[in-house]
């Protein structure tokens, strides 16, 4: 009895929780008019909602946009973050301890206070509407060093020594040798990095305004509620389902990857 | 003689490690300097400023901080913040243990369920409130279908100026549960199972024992969940600027969405980046008082 409690109350959940998107994927394929029922099947399924969002917003340009945008964020917070990380970890130089305390203290900095200067900074520089607008300030972040540092304290001395002793560059060492060691944690990076990406809207709404430029849940928000969609449920929970499409896809492959790298983020508070 | 040179190549190697160390911090103190420390100095400078990008910058004193403290919106926007945190924390941390107790429990398929909990965390933020604004619409949405089915009748979620902020925190606490369920989870499995046995020997019944083990062994959570659900709302953007764009009568105007619309809306980026700063210390304030006051009640 006390098992079945716990089961109703887990499948409510499950229901609660899952029931929302099925509607919505269900809803972006049903005709304008059948949208308000709670079925997730109709016998007049149709395309006309989809055919409607690719002729009216550039989407599959924002989808490559965000792509591009995404990865490019993920490698370089991977790359550069395993560097710094690596340094602060394993070589001895003045001004380590200092870096490492900005770094730590760059984590604790609420984007509040630099959002504005940070959007001056870019159109002094003449980047709105680039690439490099949406990329260059989250090119590095100060939780992946703290990640990698953590993770590299652990490497044994004895590994970096002997590499050392064969002649291998400090570059070799982290890149051939560390890397290959690191995987959880380059996944954790990976996964959250693309994830934060991905799912940005306010930076790009401040610092795109040419629409070719734009990434997809930002074309997507100004397309909701710009008014092109106004009133018609069934092309906004298209493009909501085009934009959610990509990470739950992803999700289903690599399901525990998300869960504990997300997790982990806990040990950011 | 083998031990000099043995001595003199540590040395050398030594130096080594010290350029290779700066040749790999290099790249983020360049990063730090323009992204960090720049728009820091900078926002500073704007604090005493008047600025609309457009024309030269005008030095105003302490007008921005003279005008904050008797604009209502400034306040409303605290207001607001604080409205969706008495809603949203409680709600996170009752319904994300409560999932997370029966979860840690023997269940089969549990990671089936934790899956399907962790769906709405991964989607984009634009796509949950999309779909829950079509869920809180009031004569078509399908809350008020369920509620008129049920009995009680539509509900003016995002119509009523009482009521849209703690529709924004539940959708938001929909949204970010399963974040929470999963750092329970892990926080659960780390208690010792012995700890229960011993009290369960010493005749301790099963609520006393979630009081006295539970509860203070998950401390170390509960403070994670608190401040980061703190962060959160201080954070809240997209959420009311397509849900409801602030309104009704600024009842969802969040403080992100303030400065934004200072910014972008009026141009006025002094008085934005003045917003931004004294936010900013709010949260730290909030967050650092969180902490003192969760830990001090677990020790005592």
């Amino acid at each position: 009895m006390k098992a079945f409690l716990k089961y109703l109350v887990l499948g409510l959940g499950a229901v609660v929780f899952a029931y929302p998107f099925l509607w919505m994927i269900a809803s972006s394929l049903k005709p304008e008019m059948e949208i308000g029922g709670f079925a997730l099947w109709s016998p007049h399924l149709t395309l006309f909602n989809y055919e409607q969002v690719f002729t009216r917003i550039p989407i599959g340009r924002a989808f490559i946009n965000s792509v591009i945008v995404s990865l490019t964020s993920t490698v370089s917070v991977v790359v550069f973050g395993s560097m710094v990380g690596y340094a602060l970890a394993r070589l001895r130089f003045a001004g380590r301890n200092v870096t490492y305390l900005v770094v730590l203290f760059t984590m604790t900095l609420p984007f509040q206070i630099t959002l504005i200067p940070q959007y001056i900074l870019i159109v002094k520089l003449g980047l709105t509407d680039t690439y490099l607008a949406l990329i260059a300030p989250t090119a590095m972040t100060a939780f992946s060093i703290i990640l990698f540092r953590q993770f590299f304290l652990h490497v044994p001395e004895a590994l970096i020594d002997a590499a050392r002793m064969d002649g291998c560059s400090d570059v070799r060492i982290l890149f051939r040798i560390i890397w290959p060691l690191s995987r959880p944690v380059i996944i954790t990076v990976s996964v959250l990095t693309f994830m934060t990406s991905w799912n940005e809207v306010l930076w790009p709404l401040i610092v795109v305004r040419d629409r070719s430029m734009m990434t997809m849940p930002q074309l997507v928000t100004l397309f909701t509620i710009g008014g092109e969609a106004e009133s018609l449920l069934g092309l906004q929970l298209a493009a909501a389902t085009l934009l959610a499409l990509p990470v739950i896809l992803a999700y289903s492959f690599f399901q525990r990857y998300f869960i504990e790298s997300m997790a982990s983020t806990g040990i950011k508070g | 003689m083998e031990q000099v040179t043995s001595v003199g190549n540590r040395k050398s190697s030594r130096r080594v490690k010290r350029r290779t160390g700066y040749w790999f911090v290099l790249p983020y103190a360049v990063f730090f300097g323009a992204f960090v420390a720049y728009p820091l100095v900078f926002s500073f400078v704007l604090l005493f400023h008047r600025w609309n990008v457009v024309t030269p910058m005008e030095w105003i004193g302490l007008k921005n901080f003279e005008r904050l403290l008797s604009d209502p919106l400034f306040f409303k926007a605290i207001l607001n913040t604080l409205k969706f945190l008495v809603i949203h924390i409680p709600l996170q941390l009752v319904v994300a243990l409560g999932f997370a107790l029966i979860l840690n429990s023997r269940i089969r398929v549990r990671g089936f369920f934790r899956a399907i909990y962790f769906l709405p965390v991964i989607v984009s933020g634009v796509v949950v409130t999309i779909l829950w604004q079509q869920l809180y619409a009031y004569d078509s949405g399908l809350l008020n279908r369920l509620l008129t089915f049920l009995g009680p009748g539509k509900v003016p979620w995002l119509i009523d100026s009482a009521l849209a902020m703690p529709s924004v925190a539940f959708m938001a606490t929909w949204k970010n549960v399963g974040i929470y369920i999963v750092l329970f989870l892990v926080g659960l499995q780390n208690i010792p199972l012995e700890l229960y046995e011993s009290a369960r020997l010493d005749g301790a019944t099963g609520f006393r024992q979630f009081l006295r083990i539970t509860l203070p062994l998950l401390n170390p959570t509960i403070v994670v969940v608190v401040v980061l659900s703190t962060i959160g709302g201080f954070s809240l953007f997209i959420e009311p600027y397509v849900l409801t764009g602030g309104g009704p009568m600024q009842s969802t105007l969040s403080a992100v969405l303030y400065i934004y619309n200072q910014a972008f809306y009026f141009g006025h980026m002094g008085y934005a980046a003045t917003l931004g700063f004294v936010f900013a210390l709010l949260i730290l304030g909030v967050v650092v008082l969180q902490r003192r006051f969760i830990e001090a009640e677990s020790t005592t």
